[in-house]
C-alpha cells in the first residue's frame, strides 16, 4: 500500500528498445518526466508512440533498456504492475467494453470492488461520481459503452483511468476523435489536473501541444530527435523539427471555376443502426472539380450519408446519381464500377483488410480485372509491381509490401487505403475524415493529393470535422445537422464563428452566414 | 387417449430429456462468453457419460454401491474439468484454431470412452441409475406433480442452475471477467485482467457442465451405457447457445423447446400415426435450424471475439 500513495516525483525511461518482426519501433529512447510537468510526444505515424507508452503500461517487454521512477528501477510484467506504480493510460483505440456499462468497465479493473462472489457496482458508482465531480467529467455510470458518442467514450475512459488512482496520466491522441469545443475543454482540464499529478500527451495537432505542455519531445523512426521546453516552440517551428521540412498546408484558392454539375444526392432519407431516421432529406449537388467540405459534428448523418452514397446502407426514399447512372440502392460492386471512390471512416474494418498483406490491399477493388488477373489467376507479378509503384509515390512507411497491413500505424493504413483509391482515378470521390489521427506530414501529402484530383476534374465529398480542413480545400461548405443540411455556402463567406454556430444547430442571425 | 394425457405423457418426457443439453449448453456458454469455441463438447460428454457409469456398474454388488451414484458424477465433472483445461491448453496456450481442436476433443472422447467400454465391460449392460426423488406434497399436485417434481437429484440441480449461473455471469467479478475476455480480450488486458488464466477458469466450468450433462446421460437418463449415448447432444448444445443468445434464461428455454419437440416425435410414432419415422427424427433439429436462421445476430449482446485466440503483442 506504501506504493500507492507515493507520489511520482520522476518518471524516466532509459534506452529503451523495441522492435518487431521488421520493425525497429523504438530506438534506444530516453526520456525523463518531473513532477506536475506535461510533456507532450509528438511524430510521424509510426514513429513509436504508441509502442513507448505501452511498455510503460507493462503492455509489451522491452527488448532493451529499463525504466526509474523516483530514481528507483521497475519492472511491469504486466498493466497490473504499472497501475501499482500510480500510471494510468487513456490508449489511442478506447478500451471500454462495448456491451457494458461504465459502472462495470469501472469495476472490471479495480480489484476493490470485487467482492466474494459479488460484484460492488454500487461502490464503482459512488467512485465513479466523486471523480467527475472533482474533475467536472459528467459520466452516466449506468450508459452502456455502444450507447455513448465518442467524445463521451473518451471522458468515461479518463474517468476510468482516474477512478484506478492513476496519479502517473499518459493520453495517447486523446483529442483525434474531439469536436474543437470538446478538445478545448480537455486542454482546460489537464491544465487544471497538471497540478496534481504528471501528464504524457501524445497528439498530432501542434496548437494543443504548445496550449497545453510545457515539455515536448519529437520522435521520428523510433529515436528521440528533439527535446526541450514548449515555450521556445511554436505550432510552425515543431512542424518543421517534426518533418524536417516547413510545412505548408495547402490552399484551394481558385474558387467558383468548377464544371458541370455532376453528382447529386436528391432528398435522401435512411436509417440508422439504431432505427430512427439519421438522414432526413439530404440535398446537394457537387460539380466537376469541386471540393464539397460538409461540416458537422459527428454523429449527425456524416457516417450514414457515406455508407448510403457507397451502397452500404439502403436509401429508402430519395435519389443518388451521376449523369446517366443512377446509384441509388445498389450494390457496391456496381457503385464501384461507375467510378466512385470511398475513403471510409473505419479504416480497419472498411477500408483495408487487416490480414492481408499490403499488396493485396491495394488491389482489393480491381484484383479481378485484367490488369491483375488473367483468366482465373492472379498475376501477381503485376500486383507486386503495382504495389511497389504506389509504395515509393505515397510513401508507405513498411517494412515491405508483403506486410500485414493491419499492422501498420493508423497513418500508413490510411496512405494504403487513399493510394488504392486515387490509383483508380475515380470520377467522384468521398473521403471521410481523411486526416484524423495522421501527422503533419501525411496531413499535407493528403491536403495535396485531393487538390489534386480536384484538379483533374474530380467531384469530391470530403467530411470532415476539422473546420481549418474545410475551409483550406472546399470550394463550397454544407453544414449536416440532425441528418438535414441546414445551410450550403462559398467557403470563402464560411467563418470558424459562422461555421460553429451552424453545427450546434443554430441557423438565425449567424453572422457572416447571410446570403 | 384425451389430449390431456397425451401432452402430459410429452411433456412428462421431455422435460427431463432436457437435462444433458442443459448442463452442456450452459457450459458451452460459459466457453462462449470467454471467447472459445468448444466444439469437444459431445466428446467430453461421451466420457462423462462412461465415468458415470462404471462405479455403478463395478460397485453394483459391492457394499459401496451406494456410494457408486456420487462416485461416478465426482469422476465424470473431473474428467470434464480436465478435458476444459486440456482444450484451453490447446487453443489458449498454444493458440490452435479453435473448431479443428474441438473435432480432435470429441474424437478423442468418444473414442477413449468406446474403447475403454469395450476393453472393461464389453456389452450392453443395465444399471439401477439415479433414483427418481419425488418432492414431498409438490408431486401430488394432478398433472404437474408427475411432469416437473419427480425428477432424480441432478435433474433439479440443472435446473436450478440456471438462475444460478445467470447470477455468476452477470453480478459477480467473475462473471465480468469472463464476459470482457470474450468481447474485448485487449481492453481486459489494459486493466489488468488475466486473459489467459480467465479463459482458463471458464473453459475448465465448460467441462465440467459437459462432464456432468453426460454422467446424466448414463445415469439419469437412459441408466446405461452406449458407444453412441450422447447422439449429437453435444452439438446441439452448441447450436442451443446461439440460439439462446449466450443467455441462461433463452437456453433453458431452447433446451426445453428442443427435448419436448424430441418427445413428441416420439408419442406419435408409439401412436402409430403414419409419418415417415426419419421425419419425426429430423423434426428437432429442423426446428433448431429454422429458429437460428429466423433469430437475428445481435452483434451487442455476444462475444464479439468468439473464435479468437489473443496475442498480447499482436496488433491484428
Ligand atoms: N504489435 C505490433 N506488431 C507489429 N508491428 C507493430 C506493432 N505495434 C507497432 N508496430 C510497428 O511499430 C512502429 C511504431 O508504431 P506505433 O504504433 O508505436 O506508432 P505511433 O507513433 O503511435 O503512430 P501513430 O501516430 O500512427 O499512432 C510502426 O511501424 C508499427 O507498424
Ligand atoms: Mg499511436
Amino acid at each position: 500500500m506504501a506504493g500507492k500513495l507515493q507520489k511520482i516525483r520522476s518518471l524516466e525511461v532509459d534506452g529503451i528498445t523495441k522492435r518487431f518482426p521488421g520493425v525497429l519501433a523504438c530506438d534506444s529512447i530516453s526520456l525523463k518526466v518531473g513532477e506536475n510537468e506535461v510533456l507532450a510526444l509528438v511524430g510521424e505515424n509510426g514513429a513509436g508512440k504508441t509502442t513507448l507508452m505501452n511498455i510503460l503500461m507493462g503492455l509489451y517487454q522491452p527488448d532493451e533498456g529499463s525504466i526509474r521512477i523516483n530514481g528507483q528501477e521497475v519492472r511491469f510484467k504486466t498493466p497490473n504492475d504499472a497501475y501499482a506504480a500510480g500510471i494510468g493510460m487513456v490508449h489511442q483505440h478506447f478500451m471500454l467494453v462495448p456491451n457494458m456499462t461504465v459502472a462495470e468497465n469501472v469495476a472490471l479493473g479495480a480489484p476493490d470492488f470485487h467482492r466474494f462472489m459479488r460484484l460492488d457496482l454500487a461502490g464503482a458508482r459512488k467512485r465513479i461520481q466523486e471523480i467527475s465531480e472533482k474533475f467536472s467529467l459528467p459520466v452516466q455510470p449506468d450508459a452502456y459503452i455502444w450507447q455513448l458518442s465518442v467524445g463521451e467514450q473518451q471522458r468515461v475512459e479518463l474517468v476510468k483511468t482516474l477512478c484506478f488512482g492513476a496519479r502517473f496520466l499518459i493520453l495517447d491522441e486523446p483529442t483525434s476523435a474531439l469536436t474543437p469545443q470538446e478538445t478545448d475543454e480537455l486542454i482546460v482540464l489537464l491544465k487544471r489536473m497538471s497540478a496534481e499529478m504528471s501528464i504524457v500527451f501524445i497528439s498530432h495537432k501542434l496548437a494543443e501541444v504548445t496550449a497545453v505542455s510545457n515539455k515536448v519531445a519529437i520522435l521520428r523512426h523510433g529515436r528521440v530527435v528533439f527535446s526541450g521546453s514548449t515555450s521556445e516552440q511554436t505550432p510552425a517551428s515543431l512542424a518543421a523539427l517534426m518533418t524536417g521540412h516547413e510545412v505548408n498546408l495547402p490552399v484551394n484558392n481558385c474558387c467558383e471555376e468548377c464544371g458541370e454539375e455532376f453528382f447529386s444526392v436528391r432528398n435522401v432519407r435512411a436509417k440508422s443502426d439504431r432505427g430512427f431516421y439519421a438522414l432526413d432529406g439530404i440535398d446537394f449537388s457537387i460539380h466537376k472539380g469541386e471540393i464539397l467540405g460538409l461540416a458537422g459534428v459527428s454523429g449527425n448523418g456524416q457516417r450514414e450519408l457515406a455508407e448510403v452514397i457507397a451502397g452500404l446502407r439502403s436509401v429508402e426514399s430519395g435519389s443518388i446519381g451521376m449523369p446517366g447512372f443512377e446509384l441509388t440502392n445498389k450494390s457496391p460492386r456496381e457503385i464501384i464500377n461507375s467510378g466512385l471512390g470511398y475513403i471510409p471512416e473505419d479504416r480497419n474494418t472498411e477500408g483495408i483488410v487487416p490480414s492481408f498483406s499490403i499488396k493485396e490491399n491495394l488491389v482489393l477493388k480491381d484484383f479481378a480485372s485484367d490488369e491483375f488477373s488473367a483468366g482465373p489467376f492472379l498475376n501477381l507479378k503485376k500486383q507486386e509491381a503495382n504495389a511497389e509503384k504506389l509504395k515509393e509515390s505515397f510513401d508507405i512507411r513498411c517494412p515491405s509490401v508483403a506486410t500485414a497491413a493491419g499492422s501498420l500505424s493508423g497513418g500508413n493504413i490510411q496512405k494504403v487505403i487513399l493510394a488504392r483509391e486515387l490509383a483508380r482515378n475515380p470520377k467522384v470521390l468521398v473521403a471521410v475524415y481523411p486526416t484524423r489521427g495522421l501527422d503533419m506530414g501525411a496531413e499535407e501529402f493528403i491536403h495535396k493529393s485531393l487538390l489534386e484530383m480536384r484538379a483533374r476534374g474530380t467531384a469530391i465529398l470530403l467530411i470532415s470535422e476539422e473546420l481549418d480542413e474545410i475551409m483550406n480545400l472546399a470550394d463550397r461548405v454544407a453544414v449536416i445537422y440532425k441528418g438535414k443540411i441546414l445551410k450550403i455556402l462559398p467557403s470563402h463567406q464560411a467563418t470558424r464563428r459562422s461555421l460553429g454556430l451552424l453545427m450546434a444547430g443554430i441557423t438565425e442571425n449567424a453572422p457572416g452566414a447571410e446570403r | 387417449m384425451s389430449i390431456l394425457t397425451f401432452v402430459s405423457n410429452v411433456l412428462s418426457i421431455g422435460i427431463p430429456f432436457s437435462v444433458a443439453l442443459l448442463l452442456a449448453a450452459l457450459g458451452e456458454m460459459f466457453n462462449q462468453r470467454a471467447g472459445i469455441f468448444n466444439l469437444g463438447c459431445e466428446g467430453i460428454m461421451a466420457m462423462g457419460a462412461f465415468l458415470g457409469f462404471i462405479p455403478a456398474y463395478f460397485l453394483q454388488n459391492s457394499p459401496l454401491a451406494g456410494y457408486a451414484n456420487l462416485l461416478g458424477v465426482l469422476a465424470a465433472g473431473g474428467a470434464g474439468i480436465l478435458l476444459g483445461l486440456l482444450f484451453a491448453l490447446a487453443t489458449v496456450t498454444f493458440k490452435a484454431p479453435q473448431g479443428i481442436a474441438g473435432i480432435g476433443l470429441q474424437m478423442l472422447g468418444w473414442g477413449t470412452a468406446g474403447t475403454l467400454f469395450r476393453h472393461f465391460v464389453g456389452g450392453v449392460t443395465g444399471i439401477p441409475g439415479l433414483p427418481s426423488l419425488p418432492i414431498p406434497g409438490l408431486s401430488k399436485i394432478p398433472v404437474l406433480g408427475p411432469m416437473l417434481f419427480s425428477m432424480n437429484a441432478m435433474a433439479y440441480l440443472a435446473f436450478l442452475f440456471v438462475p444460478v449461473s445467470y447470477y455468476l455471469l452477470f453480478k459477480t467479478p467473475w462473471g465480468l471477467k469472463i464476459r470482457a475476455v470474450g468481447t474485448y480480450p485487449r481492453a481486459a488486458d489494459t486493466m489488468g485482467i488475466n486473459v489467459t488464466k480467465t479463459r482458463y477458469q471458464a473453459l475448465a466450468m465448460g467441462g465440467l457442465l459437459a462432464g456432468l450433462a453426460g454422467a446424466y446421460l448414463s445415469l439419469g437418463q437412459a441408466k446405461m451405457f452406449a458407444d453412441d449415448i450422447v447422439a449429437g447432444r453435444g452439438f446441439i448444445a452448441v447450436a442451443l447457445v446461439y440460439f439462446g443468445r449466450w443467455h441462461p434464461a433463452w437456453i433453458l428455454g431452447g433446451s426445453l423447446l428442443f427435448s419436448i419437440a424430441q418427445s413428441f416425435q416420439l408419442a406419435i410414432q408409439v401412436m402409430g400415426i403414419k409419418f415417415p419415422y426419419e421425419f419425426a427424427v429430423m423434426l428437432p433439429y429442423v426446428l433448431v435450424i429454422v429458429v437460428l436462421a429466423l433469430t437475428r445476430s445481435s452483434a451487442v449482446r455476444g462475444p464479439a471475439e468468439l473464435g479468437k485466440a489473443y496475442d498480447r503483442e499482436k496488433r491484428i
